[in-house]
């Protein structure tokens, strides 16, 4: 797809039988036409790449290496703000929070996801009423996801523990214990797993039907399909899930925000459930420490880059593209 | 950012319309099983009584467990405030009280206004600028095009902790902090996860098309207005259902920009009455449950209008991912 490729390229029909050195000079002509209407259409993007992207990413790179507060001028500092992250006691704090909640919930989301799937694969005509009902928590904004863990999980009379109280278990305080914030966090993250239960439900469902007659002919059992077809054949959709909700866990910020931050929350400590966005939000609009914030926030880019670059290595010797790609 | 989209990562897929691959997935919840469906696609699932009874009481179990909150905050929000936590179903006593409460503590009409202002013109623009952007990449061939629009997908990536800071500075700027403007007017310039989607659709449409509207005499922007873009509605509509969401729901943004109350989103403002009323507050949860239901409302609705278009774009966006 170059630039002298015919503007027709789809069709590879010709409709002149010009001279060969005419119709390139046409083609020369047509595809520089080509270029400015191109540009035309491409101009917003180009332009809020430049202004909301472009700009932005150098300019925060300066800030990480400056004091800055908004009201006075950067004041240049170099590395110092960095050296002070990683000496920062919360900032480790919040790292650890952070790695916890992923490590836990991506997991747990991946197997909840699966198996609800895998339920409505075989639900037959029921599986689109159920496929609603499953994504319907999606829907809701996560502010009021926080309150409802609030609500749910109040370690008192929330209907949590008394759901728990029926089996003879004696609920802990989720919404205050430190030790029992972030698994009540995790729990409640796994009431939104609607969009992933319907992308491997799809992914379910266009496996090709002739891979499980055949390996019905050949004798395989249940399990030998799952894990040598089911498995397999799925994999991209699992992968594909597994980075986007790694990449959304280390960013966690609004239930556990909502649930234990803001104007007014001083009156009990809220450690547990300082994540890292939540950590960097703070310095940069409660604190107005910008520059801080910034080297933060080339950290946490870092940590992304490191993490998904993982994940792909690891993925190639476990995701099956059909078709070799 | 918070749009809570899934991103297909890496995307490679080949230039057939995405949405296709979820059809089957639809048609099969729907249709009767037939013979034709038991030689293939279905046939899989059509397993044995007991498998499927399984099923349905697991999924019911289950869904009961999905839904019972919506129930239970719903419920909360017509009891008074002392039976609030009762954990009953039905209330117990019945009070219209919250509502009106709710109403004379917090200006929810405004808010409510101010979130379908900044709701609308996000959406529309990010619709359309992210079309416009997408027939860009899918229709004309140039030099670099490839590597531009794999800037596109690398800005996916980039998280939104990076470029947030900078981008408040501009607002500020620009003097635009504390009104609505920055809550939408970055949409005007196309989102990547969009584009992205878009082309993919473009790509499918046959080029014929647009070759013989260009032979008739349309213009380059003709084309694209009067037959790209009424061709490709079912994808639009899931461009605009998403950003819809994404924006309704918006709370990070509407934390750093919107300082008076009177500017409120409603996620925002929720947030406002949970600090106030919430921990560390007055404890009165029924004025926040009551709050949290009005919020989650409208995305309800928004779910059960839109519900196809929601779907498969979710399916879509996963499969060769």
């Amino acid at each position: 797809m170059t630039a002298t490729a015919p503007m027709t390229g789809g069709g590879v029909k010709e409709r002149h039988s010009a001279a060969p050195e005419v119709r390139e000079r046409n083609r020369r002509r047509a595809s520089r036409r080509n270029v400015g209407s191109a540009l035309l259409f491409l101009s917003p993007w180009i332009l809020g790449f430049l202004v909301f992207t472009a700009w932005p990413m150098i300019y925060s790179a300066y800030l990480s290496l400056t004091d800055y507060d908004v009201i006075n001028d950067p004041n240049f500092v170099g590395f110092e703000n960095y050296a002070q992250l990683a000496a920062d006691p919360k900032v480790l704090l919040a790292l650890g929070n952070t790695a916890f909640f992923t490590l836990v919930q991506v997991p747990l989301y991946i197997i909840v996801s699966l198996a609800l799937a895998l339920l409505l694969d075989r639900a037959g005509r029921a599986s689109g009423f159920f496929r609603t009902v499953f994504f319907l928590p999606k829907m809701t904004p996560p502010v009021a996801v926080g309150v409802l863990f609030l609500l749910l999980f109040n370690g008192q009379n929330g209907l949590v523990n008394t759901v728990l109280g029926w089996f003879g278990i004696d609920g802990p305080a989720w919404t205050t214990d430190p030790a029992w914030v972030k698994p009540g966090l995790i729990f409640m993250s796994l009431w939104t797993v609607g969009s992933s239960v319907i992308i491997l439900l799809a992914a379910l469902r266009n496996v090709p039907e002739t891979l499980y007659e055949s390996a019905k002919l050949d004798g395989a059992g249940f399990w030998r399909t799952s894990f040598s077809i089911t498995l397999p054949m799925i994999s991209p959709a699992l992968f594909f899930i597994i980075i986007v909700n790694t990449i959304a866990g280390l960013q966690t910020f609004d239930e556990a925000y909502t649930a234990f931050f803001g104007a007014g929350n001083t009156t009990y400590s809220n450690d547990a459930a300082l994540f890292y966005v939540i950590y960097l939000f703070q310095q940069a609009f409660e604190f107005l420490n910008m520059g801080y914030a910034s080297a933060m926030a080339w950290c946490l880019f870092l940590v992304i880059m490191i993490v998904t670059a993982i994940q792909l290595i690891v993925s190639r010797r476990f995701v099956y593209y059909e078709g070799d790609r | 950012m918070s749009v809570d989209v899934d991103l297909p990562v890496g995307g490679t897929a080949g230039p057939a319309p995405r949405r296709d691959a979820a059809v089957p997935a639809a048609a099969a919840a729907t249709v009767p099983p037939t013979d034709a469906e038991t030689l293939r696609g279905t046939g899989r699932r059509r397993r044995t009584r007991a498998s499927r009874v399984f099923a349905w009481v697991a999924l019911s179990l289950l869904g009961l467990v999905f839904v019972y909150p919506f129930v239970w905050l719903v419920s909360a929000s017509f009891k008074p405030r002392t039976e609030v936590f009762d954990n009953r179903l039905i209330p117990q006593t019945f009070t219209l009280d919250n509502y009106v409460q709710v109403w004379q503590e917090a200006p929810l009409g405004l808010w409510l206004m101010n979130t379908v202002i900044v709701t609308v013109l996000a959406a529309v623009t990010v619709t359309l600028s992210s079309a416009m952007v997408a027939w860009g990449f899918s229709y004309f061939r140039f030099r670099g095009r490839g590597a531009l629009f794999g800037l596109v997908l690398a800005t996916m990536m980039l998280p939104g902790a990076v470029t947030m800071i900078p981008t408040f500075l501009i607002w500020n700027g620009l003097g635009q902090v504390g009104t609505l403007t920055p809550l939408w007017a970055g949409n005007l310039f196309g989102s990547a996860f969009y584009i992205f989607l878009l082309r993919q659709f473009f790509l499918g449409l046959p080029r014929d098309l647009f070759e013989a509207a260009r032979i008739d005499g349309a213009s380059q922007f003709g084309v694209f207005w009067r037959i790209a873009l009424p061709l490709c509605r079912p994808a639009l509509a899931v461009v605009l259902v998403f950003e819809v969401q994404a924006v309704w729901t918006d709370l990070m943004r509407a934390l750093i920009y919107l300082r008076d109350s009177d500017t409120f989103t409603v996620p925002r403002g929720l947030k406002s009455l949970v600090d106030a009323f919430g921990f560390g507050g007055e404890w009165h949860w029924e004025i926040i449950i009551t709050a949290s239901v009005i919020t989650t409302i409208p995305m309800i609705i928004v779910f059960f209008i839109a519900q196809r278009q929601i779907i498969d774009g979710v399916a879509s966006s996963g499969l060769k991912g």
